[in-house]
């Protein structure tokens, strides 16, 4: 499969993902073919139904949010790169990168690309702040539903109470980070990629 | 068998020595108290020498308390044996493991961090299996070679056998030993985990290989059959699950257990401290792993027993369990050092010291980098040089191994004194040197710490997104990992044990998020009492922004918590108090109502009981205050109407007046006798429509007092209706003491000829929760203008005063009427329900009030009082029917 995958693949098209996403080549092979088996229309795009097909991302609270991020603004179509650099954001931080770099463009998998990657999901007019609104519908979507509207909004009262510094009464990127700063997000926003 | 020096201070507060013996008055029992007063005595010689220790804080931040501990051993050790020439006290196998060793385990099983021991259990499980095999294996095998090359002395008369089954007691990292040393090093949570993780969980691999090479050696090495070593790989598994299962099992039934534990709080702990012990003992009965069983029946049972239990009995759990936990290791640590002087046992080798301590530091070494390597190849974070030199040395041995050591059958393993003097020594060695260089170690190398950060609102929540992230794009890739499972068993525990497990009301409430946010507040609240928040006074208090207060306070948890049942984990009076700096305004509230409106009555609550704990005065205050609010609003309504209340009823209340002053004596504080008790609003209905029955006054009571709450301002309004009277005239009025709807109680649950309220009682009451503090405006222009036009005709009147609100209490109570009149309202279903308990007169003059009441109740009522007449109209017509009896 991995052979068939990678010949569909341009091997100057790898050099280039592996540039831009830190993937190795095998790594992308293997994400190539599972791409491949996920596009079930076999025009090299995926769309929200391949993704909404995916029986276990059907029933995370979170799915349509975190589908909604695969795709750029826009468009519901998403290519292999544009799949790969989503993918991206959740590679682990290797040692010999921490170091290097520091010149470069920051990689995908930084620190603040995964957090910038979670508070997207939550910020969904793209005003680069968590309003109360926006922090109400992802809590409605996580809580049991046994918690009360009331409890929901006092929650959210609450959580925006606690990281906003300027009083606009919403959360943004910075205080998003600010609040995260004792998290382990390096950890806690990677998944290991097979080899 | 008298005892020399220790139990001295045990015996202290006996008798004078001299008793006389012909004198029947003072006996000498040493005998009968001995056992007993010897360990009374030791634990609080323990626990004495803790004090001291903590009392330098110099010490005790370069020198671990064990080590301390141990030193102190030593020397309470040498000062029996030179008292009484020989080691009186040491340190029982089966006292340890029977009674000193499960605290420790429970209380490490119980508080351990699930998610993250879950999260590294398969570098918990590698260190704690193959870890712990090839250490004894190495370690016994390289004794077994210095052995054969002739280094040791003659007198260590050990084969293969022998010192395998050395080095598999020597070689398994003691949890005891390593908790007591970590705690004070605070390394990061991952390190410190997989090495405790692991000297937990290598219980099993100990068990059994002790087991094995024990009975190996007592059959002669000869008689080894092939057999015998596939019985004990076998036996390995059957050992760690066979442990873990039984845990799990108790877990389960512990679970279910205090899911039915609403009547007996007080002995809720207890089930928590039961089962698990039994848990620990049925492992040991059949010889499964029983530091097994209790870690994952503390593990696995905590979330389900922490839901049900209420918040009292999580602290007394908390408190109680880390209370025996710290003393067992204190005594242990001290009695390790008791042991180690009684030098009868002792016998010498240095080559067999040297070497075991040379091997186990190395083979700990050799098997942890190897280990590590193969295991970073699969972890998302490796753990680097650094931990593994942390891992490496953090090894400790203890009093596990001290224990089997002695447990050694001397006649069958001949070199029984040879290893215990080792075992000793490595203990000593690991506990003492190892123990007070871990931390500069620690620091030296820069080891990542644990930040000690309280966990934010905003932490929980993101990290709860950031799994359901993680969760999605590893289904996306098609790569199920450990999340997909966890997700998985997360899925399956809400569907289904959960709902076995906990009581409904918990598993209602029950979300991470909503915990941490109860946490939070409560958190807050009693950061901001110990601040002092009885710094505010009611002249800083400002009252315009009270009613714009509205909103925020309803979504309190207390409201929400009144409506949904004492299920949740929350004191009502402390979530009342503060939880931000917006509730600081209620709290001022609070506070002013408090001062102004409430004078607290002193009720002497003579009860004592076993089985029960009173709620808290303050509490109980708070619930009078809110009630009174209720009720003078209520009252001051009915004044302005009805004020007309009749002279019959008056005639009619008088005469059996005082056989229902008794019956209502639950709330008045009449000197009959009777204790005071809290009365809910429908008990109280309760007790006067049962006039005649005295059964079923008592039956209500009696489900009253279990659920303990509830309210008691009749017997007040009793006292200042006599004052009233005089005070105001002519003013009569419904006694309305026993209308007032509280939060829905338990009681209306549980009273059954309340049943058919149900519907209507909870929506008032969360009704009126919720307007209170606008309502008592109005309450209070209505008693105004019912002052003023005491005679002429309610309703016609307007409410001019905007008076301050702490202003009404004294008017208000004055005009409490002394007469208990009543009326009623043509209401055909609740006269078809009256009772027939009575037989008085009174009854047939009943009706003649109604249609003289009837027309102006309903003018007015569409005239003024708004939107919430209606619900004004229900109240109303209750005491109405309540009393009619």
């Amino acid at each position: 499969m991995g052979s068939r995958a990678s010949s569909l693949l341009r091997d100057e098209e790898i050099e280039e993902i592996k540039k831009e996403t830190g993937f190795s080549h095998s790594q992308i092979t293997r994400l190539y073919s599972r791409f491949t088996s996920l596009d079930k229309g076999e025009n090299g795009t995926l769309s929200r139904e391949d993704f909404q097909r995916i029986p276990e991302l059907a029933i995370n609270p979170l799915g349509d949010r975190i589908i909604n991020a695969f795709f750029p603004e826009g468009e519901d179509q998403v290519n292999f790169r544009g799949f790969m650099r989503t993918l991206a954001h959740f590679r682990p931080i290797e040692d010999n990168e921490k170091s290097k770099d520091q010149n470069g463009p920051e990689p995908l998998n930084s620190r603040s690309n995964k957090l910038h990657f979670a508070f997207q999901l939550y910020d969904l007019d793209k005003d680069d702040k968590i309003s109360r609104d926006e922090l109400l519908q992802v809590l409605r979507m996580m809580v049991g539903v046994n918690i009360s509207d009331e409890q929901l909004g006092s929650i959210a009262d609450r959580t925006i109470q606690e990281a906003d510094q300027d009083g606009d009464s919403a959360i943004s990127f910075t205080e998003f980070v600010k609040v995260l700063e004792k998290v382990d997000v390096e950890q806690k926003m990677s998944i290991r990629f097979l080899h | 068998m008298q005892p020399p020096t220790g139990p001295a201070l045990a015996s202290a507060p006996e008798s004078p020595p001299g008793a006389d013996p012909g004198s029947p008055l003072l006996r000498w029992q040493w005998r009968e108290v001995q056992a007993p007063c010897l360990v009374a005595g030791w634990i609080l010689v323990a626990s004495l020498a803790k004090i001291v220790f903590q009392l330098s804080r110099k010490v005790t931040s370069v020198v671990p308390e064990s080590c301390l501990l141990i030193l102190l051993g030593l020397g309470l050790g040498g000062i029996v044996l030179a008292i009484a020439k020989r080691a009186e006290y040491q340190l029982e196998p089966s006292m340890f493991f029977l009674f000193l060793l499960p605290p420790i385990v429970l209380d490490s099983g119980y508080f351990m961090p699930s998610r993250l021991f879950f999260d590294n259990l398969g570098a918990i499980l590698t260190y704690a299996v193959i870890g712990t095999l090839w250490n004894s294996f190495a370690t016994g095998a390289a004794l077994w070679g210095v052995k054969q090359a002739g280094l040791m002395d003659e007198g260590v008369d050990a084969g293969l056998m022998d010192f395998l089954l050395f080095g598999s007691l020597i070689s398994a990292v003691d949890p005891v030993a390593v908790l007591a040393v970590f705690e004070e090093v605070h390394i990061n949570e991952t390190l410190f985990i997989i090495v405790f993780g692991e000297s937990l969980l290598n219980d099993a691999v100990t068990v059994v290989l002790y087991k094995v090479f024990n009975s190996f050696v007592e059959m002669g090495p000869a008689h080894v059959q092939a057999t015998d070593y596939l019985k004990g790989v076998a036996s390995f598994f059957v050992v760690s699950l066979g442990g873990a299962a039984v845990g799990l099992l108790f877990a389960f039934l512990l679970a279910l257990i205090t899911r039915f534990t609403k009547r007996v709080r007080i002995i809720e702990p207890l089930f928590v401290f039961l089962l698990a012990y039994m848990a620990y003992l049925s492992a040991e009965m059949v010889s499964l792993s029983s530091i097994l069983a209790v870690t994952f029946c503390g593990i696995c049972c905590k979330k389900y027993v922490e839901a049900n239990i209420s918040r009292k009995s999580r602290t007394t759990v908390k408190y109680t369990m880390k209370t025996l936990a710290s003393s067992s290791e204190t005594v242990i640590f001290m009695f390790l050092g008791i042991s180690a002087v009684d030098t009868s046992k002792w016998a010498w080798d240095t080559a067999l010291v040297l070497g075991t301590l040379l091997f186990i530091l190395l083979f700990r070494a050799v098997g942890v980098i190897l280990q590590t390597w193969v295991l970073n190849r699969f972890r998302l974070t490796p753990l680097d040089r650094i931990d593994q030199v942390v891992m490496s040395y953090g090894g400790l041995r203890g009093a596990v191994a001290f224990a089997l050591v002695i447990l050694l059958d001397g006649a069958k393993v001949r070199a029984k004194d040879y290893f215990v003097a080792t075992t000793i020594v490595v203990v000593f060695f690991t506990v003492l040197v190892q123990g007070l260089t871990i931390k500069p170690l620690v620091k030296w190398l820069k080891v990542k710490r644990s930040d000690h950060h309280k966990p934010t609102l905003n932490e929980e929540l993101h990290e709860h997104a950031f799994d359901h992230i993680l969760a999605a794009v590893e289904d996306v890739v098609g790569h199920h990992g450990y999340r997909y499972w966890r997700d998985r068993w997360e899925q399956f525990d809400k569907r289904y044990l959960s709902q076995l497990l906990m009581r409904k009301s918990a598993y209602r409430l029950k979300d991470e998020i909503w915990d941490v946010y109860c946490k939070l507040n409560i958190r807050d609240a009693i950061s901001f009492v110990d601040q002092g928040g009885h710094v505010l006074s009611a002249s800083r208090l400002t009252l315009p922004s009270m009613p714009s207060r509205t909103s925020m306070s309803e979504s309190s948890v207390t409201n929400l918590l009144r409506e949904s049942g004492s299920g949740a984990c929350l004191d009502l009076q402390v979530i009342d108090t503060v939880r931000s700096r917006r509730d600081k305004e209620d709290a001022v509230m609070h506070h002013v109502l408090c001062g102004s409106l409430y004078k607290p009555r002193r009720r002497y609550k003579a009860s004592y009981s076993r089985h029960f704990i009173s709620p808290s005065t303050q509490e109980r205050q708070d619930k009078e205050i809110f009630q009174q609010n209720m009720k003078r609003r209520l009252e001051t309504f009915k004044s302005t109407k009805h004020n007309v209340c009749s002279a019959k009823s008056k005639a009619r209340l008088k005469k059996d007046g005082r056989k229902k002053q008794k019956k209502s004596a639950a709330n008045a504080e009449l000197p009959n006798g009777k204790p005071p008790r809290s009365v809910t609003w429908q008990q109280t209905a309760a007790v006067l429509v049962a006039v005649d029955s005295d059964d079923e006054e008592s039956d209500s009571s009696e489900t009253e007092k279990e659920d303990d709450e509830g309210i008691v301002f009749i017997a007040r309004a009793t006292d200042a209706i006599l004052q009233g009277k005089k005070a105001s005239g002519s003013l009569d009025v419904c006694p309305s003491p026993r209308i007032i709807p509280p939060s829905p109680t338990s009681a209306e649950r549980e009273l059954p000829w309340k049943g058919d309220q149900g519907d209507l009682a909870v929506y008032i009451s969360s009704e009126t929760t919720k307007i209170v503090p606008v309502d008592m405006q109005s309450a209070w222009k209505q008693s105004i203008s019912s002052l003023e036009s005491v005679t002429s005709p309610p309703g016609a009147e307007p409410g001019p005063h905007a008076k301050p609100l702490a202003g009404p209490a004294p008017e208000e109570r004055q005009m409490m009427p002394e007469q208990r009149t009543c009326f009623q309202f043509p209401n055909p279903l609740l006269r078809s329900s009256r009772p027939q308990s009575t037989g008085s007169p009174e009854r047939t003059e009943q009706p003649e009030l109604q249609p003289l009441m009837a027309p102006d109740e309903h003018g007015r009522m569409s005239t003024s009082a708004g939107p919430s007449s209606s619900r004004w109209l229900i109240q109303f017509n209750r005491p109405a029917r309540f009393s009619e009896g």
